[in-house]
């Protein structure tokens, strides 16, 4: 039988009764709809997941120290070391930006000042202070800023947290961990005005005295490393801690910190990158740099930041190869893939058996038509239809249900989706949560599902289909 | 696979049998017929209610398969025949017709004649010729859109006889035309029958038990009893084999 022939037949049987097989498509649609609608949630749930984690700079973020430890090179021996522990120091930070993948690499910075508003002489902050590089522009923190980012990367210029904000407003503070965005009226108060900012600047100075006491207000006494320790004996190099002051201009208002990253402790206020690097700022914790010459700059950590999430691992490796220490949560990132990778089974599971019902549906109504074309299947056998053309029109009845089932299933699945989306959206935004698309239909999910639809539907079509192969054509005939 | 055949040979049945299985016991429908036909003979198959002139029927149809003999139609045997073998030899040399019309109700009478040329996988446009060639044949032409509850039992039976000239079979084959119809119809369904018979030197094999009605129209009388040949007449003075 041609082709146009058994479209025209099965589509005749088809429309002959409209109704029956009207229900078991759309029963079918139901048991699609149900599919997309979880996948699609599953999957809008993962790629939120992995949107706001790859925002967050978690799993794009190596972390890279030296092996030197930070009280001298004789304890470094203790770690795992393959060759001489290289210094973290300029040409290793230029050595890792020019490997593949890496999209930037900067310090992590860390100091620690003092700021007040430029007109309010008497309200000090002794707060960390901490830097953004111009990449941080995308993080989601500043979905909401009030403001805008860093004019340029050396510009005396500062970003801060609202919390800060408050506080430099001396407004009552609010419980810790909630972001609290400023009302329009306060962040007027604060964006384009000036702060100062009072630290400790490191600056090559006279020899220092045996004990290395160089401390100054603020500073913590550098653990008391004794001259018989020291194979050096005595340290021909030092430096002084001179105070300074700096006029910053309030750009931006921000209620999370941005490139949270590993970052450790709370960081309310940050300075573009290149300007934070240039004052040459005492950092917090950061032992080793009191004693080290001050002529040589090294790094306490690095943050490399890599293109592709998929690459960190080789980073990573590379990195250690050279003889660092190196630090990321790509483990716990394959944790989340394979959570969501389950999630998605389960959701699937659940939405499959919905079709597996509506198949039954497609059983019970092929072999209904078997019962009643009975006798029509006995002419066709008697005018020369084979086994295979009888086959191949039940097939095709129950493959034009599972096309039609599939395309309402998938359009009804996209309309439960987007219902869920709005309806939660509401719900969050009475919340004062931000909206989120929780759920997406990615073009292979329908056309998956349309093809899932059809095989389902051919499967289920297979019993009736030979059912009415096997018709023998005398009893069909025989008079009733 | 001609046996014995001459090329004026249309079907030849050898000792066929057909059994059938009731519970335990095995009821012999048909049981070692042997049987010729000539072409562009009309043969007359009777005999009483179950005596398996319906099942010989059906065998010669391609419709059943026979326990044992064999079957040659046009020098094919079909019990050697695969079910595909099968099912293209009723579309290409048989057409039958039956007591009940068995027209799908669902179509039209166009789309009912078409039906058979549709598994003949014949081209659309020589279709359209050939339904119209057959309907206007039995005199329907101008009922092509018609369904077959709005016909008559004879305007139904004479779409059927349109339905199984479609593919210009060679063997026609009626199993009790005209037992659903009055006598004046069914002697019109008859005469068409014959006509076809003479006009189209188609073999007909016709099972009837109106006794009168095959002495009328066949050329040779068959009996049946208990699925076996009880005699057979030769209705008009002419010999087996050639009879026009």
């Amino acid at each position: 039988m041609r082709a146009y022939d058994l479209v025209e037949l099965a589509g005749r049987n088809l429309r002959e009764a409209g109704l029956r097989n009207s229900l078991t498509t759309l029963g079918i649609g139901v048991g699609v709809a149900s599919l997309v609608a979880m996948l699609s949630l599953g999957i809008g749930l993962q790629k939120l997941a992995t949107r706001q984690l790859g925002r967050s700079g978690l799993f794009d973020t190596v972390v890279v120290t030296s092996r030197q430890d930070g009280r001298g090179p004789r304890f470094a021996q203790a770690a795992p070391v393959t060759g001489q522990p290289k210094p973290l120091d300029d040409a290793a930070r230029h050595s890792f930006e020019q490997m593949a993948n890496v999209a930037e690499v900067y310090p992590n910075f860390s100091a620690v000042g003092d700021i007040r508003l430029e007109t309010n002489k008497t309200g000090n902050h002794f707060t960390v202070v901490g830097t953004l590089p111009q990449s941080a522009r995308n993080s989601e923190s500043f979905d909401d800023v009030q403001g805008t980012f860093f004019s340029s990367n050396d510009a005396q210029e500062a970003i801060i947290l609202s919390d800060f904000g408050r506080e430099l407003l001396e407004l009552p503070r609010e419980p810790r961990g909630v972001d609290v965005k400023l009302t329009p009226d306060q962040a007027n108060q604060l964006l384009g005005k000036y702060i100062v900012l009072r630290y400790h600047k490191r600056e090559a100075g006279e020899s220092a005295p045996l004990s290395g006491k160089t401390t100054k207000k603020g500073e913590r006494d550098p653990d008391d490393v004794d001259s018989a320790d020291d194979p050096q004996g005595q340290d021909q190099q030092s430096f002084n801690l001179v105070p300074q002051q700096l006029k910053l201009k309030i750009v931006g208002i921000v209620s999370s910190e941005p490139n949270r990253g590993l970052r450790q402790g709370r960081t309310p206020v940050f300075l573009p990158l290149a300007l934070a690097e240039s004052l040459d700022m005492v950092q917090a914790g950061e032992l080793w740099s009191t004693l080290r010459p001050a002529d040589t700059k090294t790094y306490i950590a690095l943050i490399v930041r890599v293109g592709k999430s998929k690459a960190v691992e080789q980073v990573e490796e590379d990195i250690k190869k050279q003889g660092f220490n190196t630090f990321s949560i790509l483990d716990a990132s394959k944790g989340i893939t394979r959570f969501f990778k389950v999630l998605d089974m389960f959701l699937a599971i659940f939405g499959s058996m919905a079709l597996a019902v509506a198949s039954l549906g497609i059983i019970n109504t092929l072999v209904m038509a078997i019962m009643e074309r009975r006798r029509e299947i006995g002419i066709m056998k008697a005018l020369g239809a084979s086994d295979g053309d009888v086959k191949r029109i039940f097939f095709f009845e129950a493959g034009t249900m599972g096309l039609l089932g599939g395309a309402v299933g998938t359009g009804l699945g996209w309309m439960i989706g987007k219902l869920i989306n709005l309806g939660t959206n509401i719900w969050l935004q009475r919340q004062d949560v931000q909206p989120e698309k929780f759920w997406y239909v990615p073009p292979w999910l329908v056309l998956a599902a349309l093809g899932f639809s059809i095989l389902v539907s051919l499967f289920a079509g297979l019993y009736p289909a030979s059912r009415a192969a096997r018709l023998n054509p005398v009893e069909a005939l025989r008079h009733d | 696979m001609a046996t014995n055949g001459t090329e004026f040979e249309s079907v030849r049945t050898v000792s066929v049998v057909r059994h059938y299985k009731l519970g335990r016991t095995l009821i012999p429908a048909v049981d070692g017929v042997s049987l010729a036909a000539g072409r562009g003979e009309f043969i007359a198959l009777l005999g009483a209610s179950g005596s398996g002139k319906s099942t010989l029927l059906n065998l010669i149809a391609g419709l059943d398969r026979p326990d044992s003999g064999a079957i040659v139609v046009e020098g094919a045997d079909l019990a050697t025949m695969t079910s595909e073998q099968l099912a293209q030899y009723r579309r290409h040399t048989v057409g039958m017709v039956f007591q009940s019309f068995n027209l799908v109700p669902a179509m039209t009478l166009y789309e009912n004649v078409e039906l058979p040329m549709r598994f003949a996988e014949v081209k659309r446009r020589e279709r359209r010729a050939r339904v119209i060639e057959a309907l206007e044949r039995v005199g329907l032409s101008d009922r092509m859109k018609h369904r077959p509850s709005e016909m008559s039992g004879g305007e139904q039976q004479r779409a059927a006889l349109a339905r199984a000239l479609a593919n210009r079979p060679k063997l026609l084959l009626a199993d009790e035309p005209t037992g659903n119809l009055d006598s004046k119809t069914g002697t019109e369904i008859m005469d068409l029958i014959r006509e076809l018979n003479r006009t189209l030197e188609m073999t007909v094999i016709m099972v009837t038990h109106e006794r009168s009605l095959a002495e009328r129209y066949a050329n040779r009388l068959v009996f049946l009893a208990d699925g076996k040949l009880l005699s057979e007449s030769i209705n008009e003075l002419e010999k087996i084999g050639v009879t026009r």
